[in-house]
């Protein structure tokens, strides 16, 4: 088990290095759903009115944009397992007497602390969006992140497990990105777009995250929830749904990483 | 020929990759604080083979223990006994030389002012102690290599493995390379495993395991395998390479060995034989020259080939290939 645990820690640490290292990650990670929220909200603001009582479109889209980032960076976790393979690292990391689990953990780990670190930064700009911030949102909003990028940082293990080059890979992922953000509800509420598209949603395991993160800003409100089967989905259903994908996600990622090593 | 038990202890180990056999059969031991050395072209197998030493790739048959443990069932005893510096690079080049290092030393458990004091030692051994905060990135060749060789000891293993460990570097490097293995071994008394297709390279070696289409085809010493060529070798070129090679065989019984339009032979005494030789040859001679033989001349006599890369034929490249895609 103790091989487990240090591989957990020890592939986090060098993910963190990496993400501190490099600063044009740093920066780049920040500004892409800064992007989205400043272009979109003054673009749409003006000519969507409110969504909910009391929330605007700018409102609206924040906890989306951050679920977004969480999304983004933790699909691309896999990538590090890509490029340690063509770089050559994989094998220091593979002959080391740390479990494949461990490795696979230490790199959902690693690209978890980095997703909470941007989600954290992006609270720097809820007051300026006219968002409400107070210390139950943010202790809210933490478990939700780190659980979230978990689980999909499984997934883009997984992807990363059967990817030879570092080009496929991010191909496959913005292939896959954007289906997930634009049926997840980050720019419109799911329950007013046609029956089709809500179908497609609810089958977005991403709603459900983007979801539980605006729940945490926004409180639950008739006009935006997610209902499913006719039940309306709560913050601790969402989570444990993301908890048990994960877990799922996660088991495949390491059966496939240690199988083909 | 060793008396302790020793250190890696192989026993008719097999590789299969499908159809192909990338090692067949192989067995031998190394004695503790030997070097030892896996000659062999390229595609051969001696990486397949060390992959299968250090856990990395499941031997199909045979078995293999390294410091006393089974390669297959215990594979985190036999990882944390071993250093490994691999073919190609595998470092973080993104992260400075210590923290390469540091990195190394948590995934081996290792105790923190331990850890400290052998990166300075190792450091300081491979003459990298000035850069040792300096991106990996920056580094040459050279230095990335010595990094890696420090890399591979400092959790203290018994074993270590290198896999061609002056490929790509000149040869001012590779000398270089070779003066750190050499101190290493008297400092450290570590047992040293290593694979090449330079012949000199081999010559570092206390002993040497000829490899060839994933067989050992010899295994002695470097003078121990000169020996055994048989006496000296001489090199000749003649007008007509085939009829003179014919003339060799027919009239003094001897078999050369015919690369290009070069003839070699290997006879006992060769100062003596020579004047005669030249003289009662009937082929015109264009040039002729008489040495002790070499490991070159080992190989060619083991396998009735010259070690160089354009040398190897379709299997060969095909677990090279393999080899390079794991």
């Amino acid at each position: 088990m103790s091989e487990v645990w240090r591989g957990t820690w020890v592939i986090a640490y060098r993910e963190l290095l990496r993400f501190v290292s490099e600063r044009s990650r740093l920066v780049g990670s920040f500004l892409q759903p800064l992007l989205f929220l400043v272009i979109f909200g003054a673009g749409f603001g003006n000519v969507i009115g409110a969504l909910a009582p009391g929330v605007n479109f700018i409102q609206f889209m924040y906890p989306g944009i951050i679920a977004m980032g969480v999304l983004t960076t933790s699909l691309f976790a896999g990538i590090s397992v890509v490029a340690d393979r063509e770089f050559g690292f994989l094998r220091e990391v593979l002959v080391a007497p740390i479990a494949r689990s461990g490795i696979v953990l230490g790199k959902a780990v690693g690209a978890a602390a980095v997703a909470l670190l941007q989600a954290l930064v992006m609270l720097v700009i809820a007051p300026i969006v006219g968002v409400r911030l107070d210390a139950g949102i943010v202790l809210g909003l933490v478990p939700i992140v780190i659980v979230l990028s978990i689980a999909l940082s499984g997934l883009g293990i997984l992807i990363a497990s059967f990817m030879r080059s570092q080009q496929g890979f991010q191909l496959l992922i913005q292939l896959l990105i954007f289906p997930m953000i634009f049926l997840a509800g980050v720019f419109f509420p799911i329950n007013q777009a046609p029956d089709w598209l809500k179908v497609l949603s609810k089958v977005n395991p991403m709603t459900y995250g983007v979801d539980a993160i605006r729940q945490v800003f926004l409180g639950s409100s008739p006009a935006l929830g997610v209902e499913l089967f006719g039940h309306v989905m709560s913050v601790g259903e969402e989570l444990l749904f993301a908890g048990l994908l994960g877990a799922v996600l996660l088991g495949a990622a390491v059966a496939a990483f240690s199988r083909q090593e | 020929m060793t008396q302790t038990a020793p250190i890696v202890d192989v026993h008719e180990l097999s590789k299969r990759f499908g159809k192909l056999e990338a090692v067949k059969a192989v067995t031998f031991g190394v004695a503790p604080g030997e070097i030892f050395g896996f000659l062999g072209p390229n595609g051969a197998g001696k990486t397949t083979t060390i992959n299968m030493l250090c856990t990395l790739v499941t031997p199909t048959t045979g078995t293999a223990r390294v410091n006393g443990f089974d390669v297959v069932r215990q594979r985190s005893d036999v990882r944390r006994s071993i250093g490994l510096v691999f073919q190609s690079t595998t470092l973080d080049e993104y992260l400075s030389a210590e923290q390469n290092l540091r990195f190394h030393g948590y995934a081996y458990a290792m105790p923190a002012d331990l850890r400290e004091r052998r990166m300075t030692e190792l450091l300081e051994m491979v003459e990298l102690a000035d850069r040792r905060t300096g991106s990996v990135r920056l580094y040459s060749g050279g230095m990335k290599r010595r990094l890696e060789i420090a890399r591979g000891l400092l959790h203290h293993p018994r074993v270590l493995f290198l896999d061609e460990p002056t490929l790509g570097l000149d040869p001012q490097t590779r000398r270089k390379i070779w003066d750190h293995l050499l101190a290493l071994r008297e400092r450290e008394g570590v047992t040293i495993f290593l694979t090449t297709h330079y012949m000199d390279e081999a010559e570092h070696c206390d002993r040497i395991a000829v490899i060839d289409h994933g067989k050992i085809v010899g295994l002695d010493t470097p003078d121990g395998l000169k020996h055994d060529v048989g006496g000296d070798v001489i090199t000749l070129q003649a007008d007509d390479t085939a009829g003179a090679a014919a003339e060799i065989r027919e009239r003094y019984g001897i078999t050369p060995t015919v690369t290009g339009d070069a003839i070699s032979l290997q006879v006992e005494r060769g100062e003596e034989f020579l004047p005669d030789f030249v003289r009662t040859l009937s082929r015109r001679i264009r040039s002729i020259g008489l040495r002790r033989p070499t490991l070159e001349d080992v190989f060619l006599h083991l396998t009735g080939r010259e070690i160089r890369d354009e040398g190897i034929d379709e299997q060969q490249a095909m677990v090279a290939r393999i080899a390079r895609w794991r």
